[in-house]
């Protein structure tokens, strides 16, 4: 009987040993798991919401399921021109500040130079200054000097100014992380350095290039801040978004942010399926060729 | 001649940036500096070398300025408490989800900031059924969240979450398994190789992840608008209106620049305090 209860104990408590253990095992998952669903939680939030039919101007509660707001989705002028003028700026402002980015990137990582710190350090400062710094400073400057009038010309030229660091940074990192003996193995056999950075580098790169590009377009169709202060009578989808907020934001509000999200998502399916097939192509390696049984991308190039 | 040209590259890549970044935010920080210290009205400022602003606006605004770096404190805890675990499941356990998982937390960005936050609006307003709960637990001693330091810390605490995962999960993805496998193998509890191998080894992104977050958390407005009531105002605020409502630019001007050197004091002892290694690892090349 005794014995019995012995066992029964020891039972029990290997069990809580193995619930024990599967919890350290598993603990870390299970949280990771719950910060995946609170960072999904809003994006669920305003695609229900976006199904939403609310009676009055207000769309924060739940009333009934419609889908007119998604079939009427471009039905509100203000917003579609809003809509436009932003992702024309966003546009403008990802070629410039793609250019003139991945070129400072090149720089810095290809050449020493004198000055090299001082250029790190004037591209780090801004990602370290609070918005409302930068656009209250720009707004001063354009105000003392009277021009360009504020509108479209000045978000450009704040949207560019804010993206340029971070494309520096993205494209940076992946100039660090390529293998250098490729452009070696250019120049050994003829190629000058402009034809090396076409045919080698840049080709190479393409993917980090592509990513700075689309960080860009994030930063500037997404960005308030800056451009409330800079904006003067010019609307953009934020900035349209903040006007409503006072007034009750339209249902369709919800849609285009629902249509941008997947949008985005599809486009970065693509930049990663882009990545895969370069390091694919970077990993066609002389010593690794014989142990490969002639990867696709070999053939093309 | 060649040689003086091969030396001008360098130069001649970096021209347009640099000029662009002088131009456009260094010479502006200049600008708002001398207006800082102007007085009058607008349309008759005069530069006076006015210090006084600075002590002016630091007295009439304190209780902002020190609510905006509690809040934005708070707010860069919680997001390191919730991040670590996150970044170190998706550097070492997520297997296949690996990608799904990193996906999870850019999808944020994808979606309008100003929406993502009037999404939390709704999630935190009186009749929501996150409201109740916290109700019924005694989390919303007043009955309902919205419009207290809680949601607008919240707010912050969600907005900036992927500034903060991004860069530890970068740092623990790096981390050669071998080390821990040795500390192992020298008899190290799982718990004492994860505090003395693995923790260490992350903090390069731990320092880059609390700045990330801690300064623009700072300097936010549109979660203590949009989720605050009139008590939980941050400096943000206070800039944004006296800027664009009020046109008062010398006051808004110093308050700026008040903010922003207490930002680099707060972030100059951080750094002291975290290791300037940790920093620059990911800055410098």
């Amino acid at each position: 009987m005794s014995a019995a209860a012995g066992s029964g104990s020891l039972a029990a408590e290997s069990g809580a040993t193995r619930a024990w253990r599967w919890l350290r095992e598993h603990g870390v998952n299970i949280v990771a798991g719950l910060v995946v669903f609170y960072l999904l939680i809003p994006i669920a939030v305003i695609f229900v919401f976006s199904f939403n039919n609310p009676q009055g101007r207000y769309n924060y509660n739940w009333v009934g399921f419609s889908i007119e707001h998604w079939t009427h989705a471009f039905s509100r002028p203000e917003l579609n021109e809003a809509l436009l003028t932003s992702l024309k700026l966003a546009l403008l402002a990802t070629v410039i500040s793609t250019i003139i980015g991945t070129v400072m990137a090149v720089a810095l990582v290809r050449h020493q130079f004198f000055g090299r710190r001082l250029a790190n350090f004037l591209i780090v400062i801004p990602m370290a200054t609070p918005e409302v710094v930068m656009g209250a400073a720009l707004l001063s400057f354009f105000l003392i000097l009277g021009t360009p009038s504020l509108g479209f010309e000045t978000l450009l030229i704040a949207h560019v100014m804010f993206c340029i660091s971070f494309v520096v940074v993205v494209v940076r990192s992946r100039l660090i992380g390529f293998d250098r003996s490729l452009e070696e193995a250019a120049r050994d056999l003829g190629a000058g350095p402009f034809t090396t950075f076409r045919l080698v580098t840049f080709p190479l790169i393409l993917p980090g290039i592509f990513g700075a590009a689309m960080l860009a377009f994030a930063l500037s169709i997404d960005d308030f801040v800056i451009s409330n202060f800079n904006s003067g009578t010019t609307v953009t989808f934020p900035l349209y978004i903040y006007g409503a907020a006072q007034r009750g934001i339209p249902v369709e509000v919800y849609v285009i942010a629902m249509i941008l999200f997947f949008t985005t998502v599809a486009a970065m399916g693509f930049t990663t399926w882009q990545q895969r097939r370069a390091e694919k192509m970077a990993a066609v390696r002389p010593e690794q060729e014989e142990a490969m049984p002639l990867p696709p991308v070999a053939a093309t190039s | 001649m060649t040689a003086i040209r091969r030396r001008l590259i360098p130069y001649l890549l970096l021209g347009p940036g640099t000029i662009w970044l002088v131009l456009f935010f260094v010479v502006p920080l200049v600008y708002m500096f001398r207006l800082s210290l102007e007085t009058g009205i607008v349309g008759n400022l005069e530069f006076s070398w006015h210090w006084a602003n600075y002590s002016d606006v630091l007295s009439l605004y304190d209780t902002q300025l020190i609510r905006s770096f509690l809040y934005a404190g708070a707010a860069t805890l919680l997001a390191l408490l919730v991040s670590y675990p996150l970044a170190y499941t998706i550097a070492f356990k997520a297997g296949r989800w690996r990608n799904a998982m990193l996906f999870a937390v850019v999808a944020p960005f994808f979606t309008t900031y100003l929406i993502r936050t009037l999404a939390w609006e709704s999630i935190l307003s009186d009749a929501s059924p996150v409201t109740h709960v916290l109700k019924a637990i005694g989390l919303a001693p007043n009955g309902h969240i919205l419009a207290t330091g809680s949601a607008v810390v919240a707010g912050l605490t969600y907005n900036f979450l992927p500034f903060m995962i991004l860069p530890i999960y970068a740092s623990l993805d790096r981390i050669d398994v071998r080390l821990i496998e040795a500390a192992k193998d020298l008899y190290a509890s799982s718990t004492q190789s994860f505090f003395r191998v693995t923790v260490p080894l992350s903090m390069t992104g731990v320092v880059a992840g609390v700045l990330l977050t801690f300064i623009p958390a700072a300097g936010d407005y549109i979660n203590a608008q949009f989720l605050g009531g009139a008590d939980n105002q941050m400096i943000g605020n206070v800039i944004q209106a006296l800027y664009l409502t009020q046109s008062n630019y010398p006051s808004a001007a110093a308050l700026s620049f008040l903010l922003m050197a207490l930002i680099m004091i707060a972030v100059v002892i951080y750094i002291r305090f975290a290791g300037s290694e940790a920093l620059m690892g990911e800055e410098a090349v």
